[in-house]
């Protein structure tokens, strides 16, 4: 049977993974402050990923610094669309307003979740995540409706996306269960809300929404793409390369 | 025995790790001192990910063993930290420091703001007052602040973001 665990490491997973990606373009963004806004970023997501993973180790009999720096690939709840590369600025903004509209919505429905500790840790989150969608929809907006060089790769990077936005709103066993014991929400009955924000960013953004729903999907059951192995080669490889280091 | 009142007093003696001039009693992270068998004090992070979190605890247990005592130091996170828990006091530190104090009522809402650079509110640049004032970027120097410049001075400043 599910537990709080499962979804714990399910956000713990997609919250560590986008985190990470997104620290990677600490000092390289294309402007200071956008640099800043990404490492800022960054950090709620990781900082959210210590709670979430910190919930799913009680269970597990692990600490959230084993969950993430000493399992491999197969063992990763995250959501496909997390471990995607990042591409030129427009797609990691496009990755991040597609995440944040999921993420928010999400977050808002746990914060009414029959397990308290995933309530808790959802408030906590909410109001940052706020922020980040605040963010990530005013730039693809921006970006979108913007020079041609910009909207032309906004529609790209919109049309790469795609495919992998169907899985954030695709149940499973586990996820029925979740649902079943009033835990989390059925991520089918995100879809809706987040249609109806996303239309309305991507019409003042002059986007036109792809029309194929085909979704890849695996992610949430540890089948992931190439991307997520490299991914964690570097982000683990510290603690593989000498076990148990601190400083 | 120590009273807590006592052991509040020696807290507000405690300087936040990132912006020093405020406590961390004006910051609002302290959220109860007990004083039973031990003293025991309950702190709340800021954002999920600040790295001043465990500077903090660390701040607090040195300053209370000064005092000889050994805390238990809890953390707490419901109700979440939010910025109308930072003190009158502590407003006015963020001000005369150059800081300008959040804007009650201006939490995000996660409603998008559509080309929301120069901001919906207005914020009071804290060396010469002016709110002729504009957001240079929402994110700033650490996550609770914000990057502001003042058009009557010309200097940018930080703003402690509403939360
Ligand atoms: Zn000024």
């Amino acid at each position: 049977m599910a537990d709080a665990a499962d979804l714990a490491l399910r956000m713990g997973d997609s919250t560590l993974i986008l985190g990470h990606r997104v620290s990677e373009w600490c000092g390289h963004a294309p402007i200071l402050e956008e640099d800043i806004a990404l490492a800022n970023i960054a950090l709620d997501l990781i900082g959210q990923a210590q709670m979430w993973l910190g919930l799913a180790g009680e269970t597990l009999g692990r600490s959230a610094d084993q969950l993430a720096f000493l399992r491999d690939a197969g063992a990763f709840r995250n959501l496909l669309i997390c471990e995607r590369p990042n591409g030129d600025f427009g797609h990691t903004l496009m990755r991040q307003c597609l995440f944040d509209g999921w993420h928010l919505a999400m977050l808002r429905r746990l914060i009414g979740s029959s397990e308290p500790r995933v309530a808790e840790i959802a408030a906590k989150a909410e109001r940052e995540v706020a922020y980040h969608f605040e963010r990530s929809s005013d730039l693809v907006i921006r970006l979108g409706d913007g020079t041609g060089e910009s909207h032309a790769r906004m529609q790209a990077a919109l049309d790469a996306l795609w495919p992998w936005v169907g899985e954030m709103f695709t149940g499973d066993a586990t996820d029925a269960e979740l649902a079943g014991a009033g835990i989390a929400p059925a991520p089918e009955s995100l879809r809706a809300e987040w249609d109806a924000t996303m239309d309305e960013v991507l019409a003042e953004s002059t986007l036109i929404r792809p029309e194929s729903d085909f979704a890849q999907l695996g992610g949430k059951q540890g089948r992931h793409t190439e991307h997520l192995g490299h991914l964690l080669a570097e982000m683990q490889f510290l603690q593989r390369a000498y076990p148990g280091a601190t400083w | 025995m120590v009273t807590e009142a006592q052991v509040w007093g020696w807290l507000a003696e405690v300087p936040d790790p990132e912006i020093p001039v405020i406590s961390v009693v004006d910051l609002g992270i302290v959220r109860e001192v007990s004083v039973g068998e031990e003293v025991t004090v309950t702190v709340t992070p800021t954002y999920s990910g600040c790295p001043a979190t465990s500077v903090i605890t660390f701040e607090i247990d040195a300053a209370l063993r000064r005092q000889g005592i050994t805390p238990r130091i809890e953390t707490r996170i419901a109700p979440p930290w939010t910025t109308d828990w930072i003190t009158a006091e502590g407003r006015d530190k963020l001000r005369a420091y150059g800081i300008a104090p959040p804007v009650d009522g201006t939490a995000p809402t996660g409603r998008r703001v559509a080309r929301m650079v120069g901001g919906n509110f207005t914020v009071a640049c804290p060396r010469c007052g002016s709110t002729e004032t504009e957001e240079v970027s929402r994110f700033g120097s650490t996550p609770c602040k914000a990057a502001w410049r003042c058009k009557s001075c010309a200097e940018p400043f930080d703003y402690f973001k509403c939360h």
